[in-house]
């Protein structure tokens, strides 16, 4: 076998340990989450985290994709003389789309990193090790929490991104470029269906998983150094940006 | 003699075996870390377990507390194979020991106070006044009941160690394990950890394994040491009688001679070759 052919090997069984490491993970976690439910307050904890520490640049970047939709999307749709099929599109965009990908792009640097570094960094001061030598699972007490958190707190950012990019592309499309306020609400109400909205939080809660069991897999397997801890932190935002836009791609096969 | 030297009570027998590690080989891939290793620690004693960096001190800890699984030979405590334990069992186990970790090993979000009523919590259902009074039993033990309500980042190295000291003894463990308790403190804080190692050990007959290098403040404390070094025991007795030894290998260790059989240079090519051949790095 070529020396090429070996190396191609060598990163396939590499990928698939990866895979097969995760998985074995996922398992550990979800078999302690409804242990970890025991402790609402310190889920709570974690949702607020995630979630309310995220707000502002979801609030930001929603409002700026909302902006940016109002505008292309009046300049696609003046061609064809339909501009008041913006609210539809733009509606429609953020719902399925932009709303989950985006938001799960942002949640990946701002909440995902922090977890991320916060268990690297118990890891390396030994708290991990410590919590397991006083017979406590730290995959119950610090991981299974964590994780809820970001589980919950993904979707709810979404829905808090898709409002504010909509009146995003009211403000560009209706106030700026001049399309009916009537026409822009009374279409978008009359074309998006259940089905759509469904799609959205299906992606949302798919994608929250997903960051989620990134973050807290690379924490919980960075090596115990600032380097390593600094390496996984990098990993999360890498894997979980991947791993966000194959799922939606899948996701998205998989609907329409 | 033994006895003597260490001013107990003529014991007829030595007390029982309670950490017993047995032909223990580990290592990590190829690089080997014990090769046969034997040794135990009794019941009431303290078992001092001496050696240079990196001989593996902190991996035998692992080794006793179940963390890690020999590749030959076995770790017994309390008569039981550690290695061989499902996980259920091994908590259990666990809560019979305590642990002192080299920097503390605080969890950072907690306070003090919560800190110390972290394995309290987890493990007993008490009611809120009990649990408060035996928290503030154990910082006192220490002197640091006045630092409850401090966050972690607050404290001082010596502090940090105390806090943990307390918390390592808040389910009241048979054995106490401390790993390098002494690095990296002031003479002051290093002296209160000496006297609150002995204490816990005469006043609550706790089995103590202590790891570290620091030949003085064991020597003053240890009723029996161990010598590692390449991954066996080379030397064992009590702290004077290693002193009285011999062997090259225990003579450098405790006097701290440079070089010696373990010798002042890593392993390298001959010095004169090296500097005239420029090509090699």
């Amino acid at each position: 076998m070529s020396v090429a052919g070996a190396a191609a090997d060598g990163l396939l069984v590499g990928a698939l340990r990866r895979i097969g490491a995760v998985a074995v993970f996922f398992f550990r976690i979800l078999a302690q989450c409804l242990p970890a439910l025991g402790r609402p307050r310190v889920v709570v904890h974690q949702v607020y985290n995630a979630g309310a520490r995220s707000l502002i640049i979801i609030m930001l970047c929603g409002l700026f994709v909302g902006m940016v939709l109002g505008l292309q999307g009046h300049d696609l749709l003046a061609r064809f003389g339909s501009e008041d099929a913006l609210g539809v599109a733009a509606a429609l965009g953020l719902l399925k789309e932009l709303g989950p990908v985006v938001g799960a792009l942002l949640f990946a640097g701002r909440a995902g990193t922090a977890l991320t570094s916060e268990i690297g960094l118990m890891k390396a001061t030994d708290q991990l090790t410590a919590m397991e030598i006083m017979a406590v699972d730290p995959v119950r007490l610090v991981v299974a929490p964590r994780f809820i958190g970001g589980l919950v707190a993904l979707p709810l950012l979404v829905a808090i991104f898709n409002v504010v990019g909509l009146f995003g592309a009211q403000l560009v499309g209706v106030q700026v470029m001049g399309v009916d306020a009537g026409a822009f609400w009374s279409q978008m109400q009359a074309a998006v269906e259940l089905d759509d909205v469904a799609e959205g939080i299906i992606k949302s809660v798919v994608f929250g998983a997903a960051c989620s069991l990134v973050a807290v897999y690379e924490g919980f397997h960075a090596a115990p150094t600032a380097e390593g801890v600094g390496l996984a932190t990098t990993r999360t935002v890498v894997t979980s940006s991947v791993l966000t836009l194959l799922l939606d791609y899948m996701l998205t096969a998989a609907f329409l | 003699m033994t006895a003597a030297v260490q001013g107990l009570p003529a014991a007829a027998a030595a007390p029982e075996v309670v950490v017993d590690v047995r032909g223990v080989h580990y290592g990590f891939g190829r690089r080997a870390i014990f090769a046969g290793l034997d040794i135990q620690a009794r019941r009431g004693r303290i078992t001092a377990i001496m050696g240079p960096s990196g001989t593996g001190k902190t991996t035998l800890l692992r080794l006793i507390t179940g963390q890690v699984a020999p590749r030959e030979g076995t770790v017994s405590v309390f008569g039981e194979d550690v290695a061989a334990m499902p996980q259920r069992e091994l908590f259990a186990l666990r809560r019979r020991m305590g642990m002192l970790f080299q920097n503390g090993a605080l969890l950072t979000d907690l306070s003090v106070f919560e800190n110390v009523a972290f394995p309290l919590r987890e493990h007993a259902r008490l009611p809120e006044s009990l649990l408060r009074n035996i928290v503030l039993t154990k910082l006192h033990a220490v002197g640091l009941r006045g630092a409850a309500n401090l966050m972690p980042a607050e404290l001082s190295g010596g502090m940090a160690r105390r806090v943990a000291l307390a918390r390592a003894i808040v389910m009241d463990p048979e054995i106490l394990i401390y790993d390098e308790p002494f690095v990296g403190l002031d003479p002051i804080s290093m002296g209160m950890i000496v006297r609150l190692i002995r204490r816990m050990n005469e006043a609550l007959g706790i089995t103590s394994i202590v790891v570290s290098h620091d030949v003085e403040e064991l020597g003053a404390i240890a009723h029996e040491s161990y010598l590692l070094s390449q991954g066996k025991v080379v030397a064992s007795g009590t702290p004077a009688e290693l002193r009285a030894s011999n062997l090259e290998v225990v003579r450098q260790f405790m006097e701290g001679i440079a070089d010696g059989p373990v010798p002042f240079h890593y392993p390298a090519p001959d010095y004169v070759a090296q500097l005239l051949d420029g090509s090699a790095r």
